[in-house]
């Protein structure tokens, strides 16, 4: 029992690692947002185990019972759910932009072309024509 | 029981999640992920927690699936192959949930009744919110009243998201134009669908005011309602286009009602400093604090609902036209 007594939190742990790794070792912006939602909702795990008390009732006032789970955590949740969702959307938003002004998502592409504008710009400033300067692709090679 | 329920379900959601990082089919990681929340909802269910279980699966299940869905068809289906194997986060991982894991071992064991956060204010909401309040359903009454100065600034989050894609998705009149008095082509056939949409569509705005008005008393609230009305017109305009909702939801109704909504919450509690209380103290507003309690609560969820159900629609509608412009405009 001593070890099963802990198993609610291992999970969350586990979700929320799998949520991290997505965010940090994936390079498409449309699955890191779902990674950070993953992430988001095993925090509200945590919150909500904390919050529940064995055979309790949830806490909606009735003379039948005299045992609720805490209602707190649960404020702080359903709200936090609500608010997750609305900056998901302005993620999602962003991320229709950038699809829009780089024609892809996948972040090593989008760091490409920047890292390629930026040379332009810089050696353009040292007097350079652009149709001289040299692509990163080039450079590669 | 309600633990080997419990059990179960945390397998299922760390099952699903290995799914959706493995899978690199964007779509298929949408559908799990609302699957995922779906499986979150009972369990919040079984953890006793009604209202986040009734909020997740509005949400989670719903709004924020379209959503995701709506953003693949602007930015393609398929996630690229990353082309370095990611040791470095994996050992990044592995180093971070062992040290979590570590920190929770020390955790009051799940379900004590004697756990430090049961201590503090909680029993006091409990016992005291009965006299005090006067609503049944705790949560209620916590979210509104004691911690009414909290959900104000989580609304006033939602509008502000709702301003955020507003301006980053604008729509011009032109798309407009193009699209007016036309039916999503693949819709057309679906009869069936549009059919029963079109009864189901009054029985579930009824809903979403019964749980509107019936969240004192039982699970439910502002938020909640919010998103079902909310659900319900997106149901409706992905069968009849965007241009037949538009009649009836039209863009500047929902930008004032957004705004609407944060400024009824906020009156409330300005009326409130008016007749000599503090801001967002119901009890000065009747006569009787308990009956002011119930009307503060009723005015301030209104305001939630109302916000909320509008930015939700306002944020569904930027995406679903932006699809709109991307088939007319865009190579």
């Amino acid at each position: 029992m001593n070890l099963i007594g802990l198993y609610n939190y291992w999970i969350v742990v586990v979700l929320m690692m799998i949520g991290f790794y997505v965010v940090i070792a994936h390079e498409n912006l449309i699955k890191k947002l779902v990674g950070l939602s993953i992430f988001q909702t095993s925090v509200f795990f945590f919150y909500i185990s904390m919050g529940k008390i064995s055979d309790a009732t949830p806490p909606i006032l009735d003379p039948r019972f005299d045992l609720y789970s805490n209602p707190l955590p649960h404020v702080l949740i359903l709200t936090a759910i609500v608010v997750g969702i609305a900056t998901t959307a302005l993620g999602l938003a962003l991320v229709v932009r950038i699809q829009e002004s780089y024609g892809s998502i996948e972040e090593y592409e989008i760091q490409t072309q920047d890292t390629q504008d930026q040379m332009e710009s810089q050696l353009e400033a040292y007097g350079f024509r652009k149709k001289h300067v040299l692509s990163i692709q080039n450079l590669d090679e | 029981m309600e633990t080997l329920i419990d059990f179960v379900l945390l397998s299922f959601l760390v099952l699903t999640a290995l799914a959706v990082a493995k899978m690199n089919d964007l779509f298929a990681v949408v559908m799990l992920s609302g699957i995922y929340s779906l499986i979150s909802a009972s369990l919040f269910l079984d953890l006793d927690a009604v209202d986040v279980a009734f909020t997740e699966a509005s949400v989670g299940a719903g709004i924020s699936t379209l959503l995701f869905l709506a953003s693949l068809k602007l930015v393609g289906r398929y996630e690229k192959r990353t082309r370095y194997r990611p040791m470095l986060a994996l050992g990044v991982v592995l180093v971070t949930g062992t040290l979590l894991i570590y920190g929770t071992l020390d955790m009051p064991h799940f379900g004590a009744a004697d756990a430090p956060v049961h201590q503090h204010v909680a029993p006091r909401y409990l016992e005291d919110s009965k006299t005090e309040i006067g609503v049944p359903n705790v949560v209620t009454s916590v979210l509104a009243s004691y911690r009414g100065y909290d959900t104000l600034g989580e609304t006033i989050v939602v509008f502000t998201a709702g301003i955020g894609v507003t301006s980053l998705l604008r729509v011009s009149r032109r798309t407009k134009r193009e699209e007016r008095g036309k039916v999503p082509a693949d819709m057309q056939q679906q009869i069936i669908l549009r059919v029963v949409a079109k009864w189901m569509l009054p029985l579930i705005m009824v809903f979403a005011l019964y749980v509107q008005f019936h969240g004192d008393y039982g699970p439910g609230g502002g938020f909640q309602a919010g998103v079902i009305f909310a659900a319900g017109v997106i149901l409706y305009t992905m069968l009849y286009g965007l241009s037949t909702t538009r009649k009836v939801f039209r863009r500047e109704m929902l930008e004032y009602l957004a705004a609407g909504g944060v400024l009824l919450y906020a009156g409330v509690g300005l009326v409130c400093m008016f007749l000599g209380g503090n801001f967002l103290d119901y009890n000065v507003l009747r006569h009787d604090p308990v009956h002011g309690q119930h009307l503060g609560i009723l005015l301030v969820e209104l305001g939630v609902g109302i916000t909320v159900a509008t930015v939700m629609m306002t944020i569904f509608f930027k995406f679903t036209w932006r699809t709109v412009k991307h088939k007319y405009f865009v190579k």
